[in-house]
This record gives structure tokens, sequence and C-alpha cells, in this order.
């Protein structure tokens, strides 16, 4: 790695990563320098440029290896004391090439590719990639794989926002909260691995459907797993939202409006916690949400507590979905029976060997998938989550991009933090709950 | 499956052909029901305005497409095929409904005018595009590379860069 | 006497009768706190903060402090991939640890690129630093971690790791694979201290 050559008092060494970093005002451009300070839609450029402190100011640097920047996000901030005036994210420290990579992997393999972005909330990446792919092919599911699907994500949503709620505790200072959220995530973990064979990255949704049937006795150990969840969440009540130093950490913290987070692209809880009510789900529903009850959760304030309070009572929501899938789950295929997609059964392959055949050439060659483009979303535990697919005609995508809705959110980063405490920006960057395999992919 | 300038079967006399569909003046597809609406660089950035003004709130992604391999077949009448493209997604929470607009990037001259300064959003999207296409952004407030190491040369996602695969090692057999 | 950092201070001593006590003493202490650094990158450092969770314990083995300053920390447990643009910070904080230290590399995409071969991701972080023990999987289940991190504990009361640095010099790991197909074989690249 070459050092940075901005003549600044901007640290030169090993990981200089030059223009990216962010530079002291002087040296910055006046558009730039807006952008950091997040003055979009806030305040003009006259008023940011009168803002100038007259204080020295410091600009720090915090992470990308650091405990509290839930995965490898570098924050520059610029301080005047401990007020933050200025925000630079520099991601880029988990870039895999994935888009690259995806084009080199056929429909089949694709689910394994993509799962590892939104690595939280796996089942979300490879449901909206195969919603992209099943549309260029037009494939029309049999109900018992749409709400096996249903049944996925919603477990999925409940193990990723617990996941917050632990990263969120432990950020906060509050570390049983940590070890409670993780035991809660454990079991959803374990029921995953009962059903997929993998506690992450599953690649389970796959073309067509999913990759086996839910096993047996999966609606007495789903329900048992499920009423656990209520009484815990009311302990959760308990330990963090009555309590008075989360709700002065948490309230009044990070304060985003409403017009500035849809111009900023921001979907998912952050934009429900201005309360905008923009749910996937219910608005532009896939798979069978629509046939299911639920509520979708908006806050008030726009405020780190708001978007704590979201999720919280998302998890309350992805209980009663996941209570209507058991009760309601259909019979049928769990995968559609088109020669095309769908390998043999694997049984059959010992006794035929067409059945030998097929399953080679679909796993070895792939199959092909018409020309066209397609945009396909799923709203995941972050927001909108989108595959957009460019097909031409051969067994690997031509160009597969995917919109990471943590990507899009951090753009929020510099408008949350403005004018804050530098100790508020570790609860910020939490309520914000990027994940970095999808912000770099 | 996607043309919608088809002319009918020339069977009835008095058959009128169908207009092919346009968005203030710019030709438009369908893709399974999505509009996909084509226009050129310099008239994008007045058409994502009057769009956002009207009902399409949201810039939900702005990507890129290196069209080199495989050159698009499915332009409507009046758009020449380009190397590149710039992908914008809009949203309409009104209408519930997404668009796409579609712009061709020459290679020679490979510049957008950026969409920051109606939808701000898509300020970390294009220094993306940049980064992994070299599409540059005319009025962007800070383009630079975002994913990649500063000093990195290259544009990752075209399809004139390698995936860079390294050849994978075998250990030597026992015995061998 | 200048302090040789690559050596574990103790060569100069007569190997006897009581310097083997002092040396299991020493070695004992060194396995029973060994405390990590925070270098969860990806998809296992989730599964590495389940095993500090409540079902798999890590704090029965002294380890569930989790040192944000890796001037405090043992073990760099990398977990996840590790990108081009990561990987000279992921020295800088190898190079920032004190002697004794250790390398868990945790997952495929730390032990060699794991499923991603191109040109983001560093290819093994043994190209970057010394590496005690590889733990695969994707990601490797906590059972598969707290393994690894047994076999550490044994592989430090056996006493070989430090003959190993030493021979190398405190670099990577100086992989020599005889390539039988013509290809031409990755050079490591080492950076920092060589």
């Amino acid at each position: 790695m070459t050092a940075t050559d901005a003549p600044t008092d901007a640290p030169t060494h090993l990981t200089g990563e030059g223009d990216q970093e962010m530079a002291p005002r002087a040296m910055a451009g006046g558009a730039e320098v807006l952008r950091e300070v997040g003055s979009v839609l806030r305040i003009s450029e006259a008023e940011a440029a009168a803002d100038a402190p007259d204080a020295e100011t410091t600009i720090i640097n915090m992470g990308p290896q650091h405990p509290s920047t839930h995965g490898v996000l570098r924050l520059m901030l610029e301080l005047d004391g401990e007020t933050v005036l200025r925000t630079k994210p520099v991601i880029g420290y988990l870039h895999t090439g994935m888009e690259k990579t995806g084009e080199t992997l056929t429909y089949l393999q694709g689910g394994t590719n993509v799962t590892r972005m939104d690595y939280a909330s796996p089942i979300f990446n490879e449901l909206a990639f195969c919603l992209a792919a099943e549309e260029l092919l037009g494939l029309e599911l049999p109900p018992r794989a749409v709400w096996i699907r249903m049944l996925m994500s919603e477990l999925n949503r409940i193990t990723s926002h617990f996941l917050f709620l632990a990263t969120n505790g432990m950020d906060l200072g509050s570390t049983s909260m940590m070890i409670y959220g993780w035991r809660e995530r454990e079991e959803g973990l374990r029921i995953l691995e009962m059903i997929t064979g993998l506690r992450m990255n599953h690649n389970f949704i796959r073309i067509g459907g999913s990759a086996a049937d839910l096993p047996d006795g999966w609606q007495e150990r789903l329900g048992t797993y499920l009423e656990s969840i209520p009484p815990r969440l009311e302990e959760y009540g308990v330990l963090m939202t009555n309590q008075p130093i989360w709700r002065d950490r948490l309230q009044g913290v990070g304060v985003i409006s409403t017009e500035e987070a849809l111009a900023l692209g921001t979907t998912g809880p952050i934009l429900r916690s201005t309360g905008y009510a923009w749910d996937l789900r219910r608005d532009l529903p896939y798979l069978a949400y629509d046939e299911v009850d639920f509520d979708v959760i908006i806050g008030s304030y726009g405020d780190c507590f708001d978007r704590y309070a979201i999720r919280l009572n998302e998890i309350s929501e992805s209980v009663r979905i996941l209570w209507q899938c058991i009760e309601r789950l259909p019979e049928g295929d769990y995968r559609i029976q088109d020669k095309k997609v769908t390998p043999p059964p694997r049984a059959r392959i010992d006794e035929s060997m067409e059945a030998l055949i097929h399953h080679f050439k679909l796993f070895t060659e792939g199959f092909k998938v018409p020309e066209g483009e397609a945009y396909a979303a799923v709203e995941s535990p972050r927001g909108e989550l989108g595959v957009y697919l460019v097909s031409d005609g051969s067994a690997t995508p031509y160009r597969m991009h995917v919109r990471g809705p943590s990507f899009v959110n951090l753009q929020t980063l510099p408008h949350l933090m403005r004018g804050g405490q530098i100790a508020d920006a570790v609860a910020i960057i939490s309520s914000v709950d990027p994940i970095m395999g999808e912000v770099d992919r | 499956m996607s043309d919608t300038n088809a002319a009918p079967a020339p069977e009835a006399a008095d058959e009128v052909v169908p207009e092919p569909e346009t968005l203030h003046g710019h030709p438009v597809t369908r893709y399974f029901g999505q509009r996909v609406v084509h226009v050129g660089r310099t008239e994008l950035v007045g058409l994502v305005r009057t769009l956002r003004d009207e009902q399409w709130v949201q810039c939900l992604d702005l990507c890129g497409v290196d069209y080199l391999a495989h050159l698009q077949s499915d332009l409507p009448a009046g758009i020449a095929p380009e190397r590149f493209e710039v992908v914008v997604t809009l949203i309409s929470h009104a209408a519930r409904e997404r668009l796409r607009i579609r712009v061709q990037v020459p290679a020679d001259d490979p510049s957008v005018p950026t969409l920051f300064e109606v939808h701000p959003g898509t300020e970390a999207m294009e220094r993306e595009v940049f980064d992994m296409f070299g599409i540059t952004f005319e009025g962007h407030p800070d383009l630079t590379r975002i994913l990649m190491p500063e000093d990195w040369e290259g544009h990752p996602l075209r399809k004139d860069y390698g995936i860079g695969r390294i050849p994978v090692q075998f250990k030597e057999a026992p015995g061998a | 006497m200048a302090l040789d950092l690559t050596t574990n201070g103790l060569e100069t001593l007569d190997h006897n009768f009581v310097t083997a006590k002092v040396e299991d003493v020493v070695k004992w202490a060194r396995t029973r706190s060994m405390w990590p650094a925070t270098f969860g990158l990806a998809c296992c450092a989730l599964e590495m903060m389940g095993t500090g969770g409540a079902h798999y314990d890590l704090s029965r083995f002294g380890m569930e402090v989790f040192r944000a300053s890796p001037r405090q920390a043992d073990l760099m447990i990398v977990a996840g991939r590790v990108s081009q643009k990561m990987a000279p910070v992921l020295r800088q904080i190898y190079d920032q640890m004190m002697e004794p230290k250790w390398v868990i590399s945790m997952g495929v995409c730390a032990s060699s690129g794991g499923m991603f071969n191109n040109y983001a991701i560093v290819q093994g972080v043994d190209q970057v630093v010394p590496v005690d023990v590889y733990a695969p999987g994707c990601p490797p289940g906590p059972e598969t971690l707290l393994h690894a991190i047994g076999t550490l504990h044994e592989k430090i009361n056996d006493g070989e790791l430090f003959q190993r640095r030493e021979a190398n010099g405190g670099a990577g790991a100086q992989l020599t694979v005889t390539q039988l197909d013509g290809q031409r074989a990755p050079q490591p690249v080492i950076l920092g201290r060589s």
C-alpha cells in the first residue's frame, strides 16, 4: 500500500486510503464537506460554510478494526471537543468481488455466493436471487414451496433481530443483553440447522423452491421456540426498554426526518422509524405475505430508540407470521417439478441412468436462463434487498447486481451523527445495523 | 417476451398499430410487467427530477452493466446500444410501482451527469459504479473509489478485467 | 542483554529439572488465559461471537474477554475473508500485538481464500501473518472453533510453536509446493517484518 499523498495532517501509514479518507476542511471541496456535515435538506450551503468552527478541530479515525463498528467499517470523524461535526465512512474493507464471482457461477451455485453477502440474514439474499432468476425463467411455484420460503424468511428475521438486540446492547454496555441475544439466536440457529443442515449461509432457497422439504417434527420444535420468545421479550422490556439509562442513551439520539431518509434512499427500520409506513411485505407483497396477518411497526421520532423498538416488535410480528405458517402450511411439492431446474431425487440416481445424467448436467453445466433482465426485491431485516439480474441466455448470469440495503443506509451516518457526542457514535452505528458483507459485497 | 413494438398480425385492415409506449417522450419497454425507460445521458437528470416531483420519491438503486461480451438486443428503435449502461431504479410508494431507467454510455466517453442533486442517496452508488466500471459522474461531490484500495488499477467489473483467480495448488501425491 | 522478540526468552537457560518445571508453568499460564483480539471480519465473526455466548462459553477457558486493543491481546482469531484493502490493516494489528502471540485462521476464507478465488480476496491470511492453527468450515461452527483453540493450547503445551517461528523468522508460512502441472506457484506476499 502506498502512503497517501494528501499533504495534510492526515496520517501517512500502511493503511492510507488517500482520497477516500476525510481531509481537513481547508483541503476538502465545498460540496464534499457539505455532505459530510450531513447538510442535505437540512441546512443550506451558505449555512454550512458559516458553520465552520473557530476552535481547532480534530479528525479521528475509528476502525476498521474496532469493537463497535459492526464489522469492518472505518469511520472518520471531525470533532470539536466531544461534538461530532463531520463524518465520513470509508468502506471496502470486506469487498469480496461477489458480483464478479456471480458472473462465473451457475444459477444453482449462485445461491452460495449471494448468501454470504448479508451474512446475518442469509435466507433473504438467496430469496431475492431466486426470485429474480425465477422471473426470468417464468416459473410458477407450488404453494408449499412459497410458504416454506416465507417460514424460513421470518425465522431468519427473528435471528437477525436478536443479533441486533445483542450487539446493540453490547455497544451500549449491556453485556448481559449480548448473552441473552445469543441465547435466543442459538435456538433459532439450531432449528435452521435442523431444516437446512447449516447454521449460517444455508443455500437452502433454490430456484424452483427449496433444497429439501421440512423435516418431521418441525412444528413441535418451532412451536416450542416460538412459545419461549414472548416471555423473553418481556424480560428485555424490563431490562432495556423501560430502563432510564437505556432511554437516555437512545432517545433523541441520531434523529433523521422522513424527507432526509427518502432522499437518501433509506429503507427498512430506519425509514419506518421516521413514521413512514413502507414495508415491502405489505406494500409490494411477494411470496404469500398478502395471505398472512401482521402489522407494520413504525416509529415517531426517527431516533435510535425508535429503531430499537421497531426491531424488537418486528420479532413479535414475525412470531405471529410463523404461527400462521405452522397452522396453514399447505401440502404439496417443496420444489417445482420442472426438469429444467430441479434435479431428480437422490434415490432415483441409483436406479435410473437418465436421472444420473440429468443430475450431472444440472450440477456441472447448469441450466440456461432466457435472455432478459429482472429486478426482484425482498424486505430484509435491514431494508429493501434487491437483485438485478441480466441474463444473456447462458447458464451463468451476465450481470448480477445486489442492492444491499446497508450500503445505502450507511449514507445516513453523517446526518445521524452531526451535532451529537462521540459517545453516541457507537449507539448510532448500532442502530443503523449495517452488515458489511452486503455493504462491500 | 419484452417487446411492445411488435406489430399485430396484419389481418384486419382496420386494426390500429399500437403506439410504442413512452414516458415523458422517452421510449418504454416492459419486462415482466415492469416499465423500463430508455433515456439519453443529457436528458437523464431532467427526467429523474420530473419523475421525483411526480411520485417517484426514491432512487433505490444505481448500477452499471458492461455489455462488451454481449451487446444488448432488446433496445427500442432509436436507441443505439453502447458498451456501458447505467441502470437507475426508482420507486413510487403511492403507486406501489418500480421504474427502471437505462442510460447508454459509450466506451470512449464514459461519463454521465450525476443524480446527486436530485437524489442524494445516489452518492455512494455512483462512486461504486465509478470504482467498478470507470464511468465518471459529472458534478459528483466526491468521486473516488469506494470499494477498492485507492491505488488500485483497473475497474474490476468490466468484462475485459479477469476474475483474478490464482491457480489452485495440489500437494504432490505420496510416493510420486 | 538485548531483548529478542522472536524467541520465547528461555533459550539461554540450560534445560534441567528446575527449568522444565518453570517452562511448564509458563506454558500453563499462557494457555489458561489467552485473550483474543477482536478481529471478526465477516460471517465467521458471528460464529466466533456465538462461541463466546452462553451455549459454548469461551469463558471457561478464560477467553471471553475479547480485547479491543491489540496491545492487550495474545491471540488473533482472523474470522472472515481478508480483502486487499484489509490486508495491511491485518498486518498492522498483528504487529501491534505483544509477544507471545498466536493466530488462528478461522474459516476457509481466512485459511485459503475459501470459495472466493478472485481479485479481491487474499488467498489465505498466511500470506500476511504466520498462522498457528487453521480451522476450516464455512463458517466453522462453535465446536470447530473450540477444537481449534484446544489444538492451539496443546501445541503450546508441547512447546513446538516457538521453535517453528524461529525457523521462519517470524514471517508468513513458507509454503513449498511442488508444481506438478506446469503452473507457476504463487509468491506469498509478506508485509511488515520478514
